[in-house]
């Protein structure tokens, strides 16, 4: 390699993951205009915001499963593909399963990230042991209940020891105690060192999570600051709006 | 009155001995349907997926096409199979014609579009529940093909079911191209009509039960796929 040029992109990883210029029209609606954004860094980002304000359309775009009407995403420097996504850990709303087992809902993303057949079913185990459900493997996984199912997803995101960890809602439909499974288990992710970026709409979950706030309206990035700095001293009308728990249009 | 009771009494007679032309015939039927659904199933599903998955022009069109063909009737496509095999006809150097082969290859033209629209609805239906999921994890059109077919197996397994239940009903197309030659192609419904022509209501009556009785195990097992999908969660 010749002095002074820049180091070839890793073809093999997904972070940083940046967004330059993230636009999105529907017709004659804008829902996301012009965003910049980087994520991958350590901690948790919490992305918050009124319903509406296009959050699950960003990481949907920052993911790849959604090209934006104008800008770029870029993984580690070079444009998406379906072979480093296993390498992103991207956890639904509403839980989607495969018509299977719980352990077969995870052998199947261990197998289709190219893990060897030999090691699919004790990764897929321990996964689920993470997740504290290991007792539901052989169940079919779509009598589970809410809150198991979404913990099979995280356990099946997480089986794949993605770079990132993307959370679209996870704990919106569910009752407390299966928010605080899956609020421990993204503070242990957390504590592994895996960024995790994670929509939601509950100010006590970004006071227990968070360690950066990006706020979003409109489908602009209004602000991005630490958890407290957001908390105390909001730089946006909307966020202030939104930190007091008025309503926010 | 009392020649139909005899005719139901010797019906039964002949079921129970299991009677051999009766057997044979049977046999014979079960042997061109299975046949003709293993062959559909081989053209319909791969298309059914394709058509389900794919995105390509005319999509809508060849849809449209597919469902439309699900009516074909019978005596339409035994005709065109016919001119096929036919001496005169591109495929008569093969010899086909008033065989099992040709029976069979009328019942798949037949059944082809059944099973392709309703294994394209039901890969569809599933395709739209799983794409977010399946692309998040890196899963590619290729890829969901086995996927889509390996988790809607119930449906398609009920799917093929009913194109076997239409073919072993089927007579307007087996008789064109099958000629009903005895203990060569005659089948049950075809056996049925010309018996019941001939007045010989025994053998008629013998073969109808049978074929309700098909028609009834086809559907019992559709239940049961369905009851073990529900309670498996698989529906």
């Amino acid at each position: 390699m010749p002095e002074g040029s820049a180091p070839p992109p890793d073809r093999t990883a997904v972070l940083p993951i940046q967004g330059k210029g993230l636009t999105f029209e529907r017709g004659t609606r804008r829902i996301l205009g012009g965003i910049d954004i980087e994520i991958g860094g350590q901690g948790t980002l919490v992305l918050i915001g009124p319903n509406g304000a296009g959050k699950s359309l960003l990481v949907r775009v920052l993911a790849g499963l959604v090209e934006p009407t104008a800008g770029s995403v870029a993984w580690a420097g070079i444009p998406p593909d379906r072979r480093r996504a296993p390498k992103i850990g991207f956890v639904f709303q509403r839980p989607v399963h495969l018509r299977r087992s719980a352990l077969a809902n995870v052998t199947y993303a261990l197998a289709i990230a190219g893990v060897p057949k030999a090691e699919r079913t004790e990764r897929a185990l321990a996964a689920l042991a993470r997740a504290r459900i290991a007792h539901l493997a052989q169940s079919a996984a779509r009598v589970l209940s809410g809150g198991e199912q979404q913990l099979l997803s995280i356990a099946r995101a997480l089986a794949t020891e993605p770079e990132i960890l993307i959370l679209d809602e996870p704990t919106s439909a569910l009752d407390p105690a299966a928010t605080t499974a899956i609020e421990g288990l993204l503070v242990a992710v957390r504590g592994e060192g895996v960024p995790v970026l994670l929509i939601t709409h509950d100010l006590g979950q970004v006071r227990r999570l968070a360690d950066e706030v990006a706020f979003l309206h409109h489908g602009r990035l209004i602000e991005r600051t630490p958890r407290e700095e957001f908390l105390a001293r909001p730089r946006s009308p909307e966020a202030l709006a939104f930190v007091r728990g008025e309503i926010v249009l | 009155m009392q020649d139909f009771a005899s005719a139901f009494g010797e019906a039964f007679r002949l079921i129970a001995a299991l009677d051999a032309s009766l057997a044979e015939i049977v046999w014979l039927s079960l042997k061109v349907s299975v046949s003709a659904t293993c062959c559909a199933a081989l053209i319909g599903l791969p298309l059914g997926a394709l058509v389900a998955i794919a995105t390509f022009p005319g999509r809508p069109l060849v849809i449209l096409l597919i469902n439309a063909l699900m009516g074909l009737p019978p005596v339409v496509v035994g005709l065109m199979v016919y001119l096929m095999l036919s001496n005169a006809g591109p495929m008569g150097g093969f010899g086909l014609l008033y065989s099992p082969a040709a029976m069979i290859i009328a019942q798949t033209v037949l059944i082809t579009p059944i099973i392709a629209a309703l294994s394209r609805q039901t890969i569809e239906d599933l395709r739209q529940e799983y794409d977010e999921q399946l692309r998040a994890l890196g899963v590619g059109p290729v890829r969901a093909v086995p996927t889509l077919i390996w988790d809607g197996r119930f449906s398609l397994a009920t799917t093929l079911l009913a194109g076997f239940g239409r073919a072993s009903a089927e007579v307007g197309a087996v008789i064109i191209v099958g000629g009903n030659i005895n203990h060569v192609t005659r089948v049950m419904t075809t056996a049925i009509a010309l018996e019941t022509s001939k007045g010989d209501l025994a053998l008629a009556l013998g073969l109808g039960f049978i074929l309700l009785t098909i028609a009834i195990l086809i559907n019992a097992l559709v239940m049961g796929l369905r009851a073990t999908a529900t309670r498996a969660a698989y529906a």
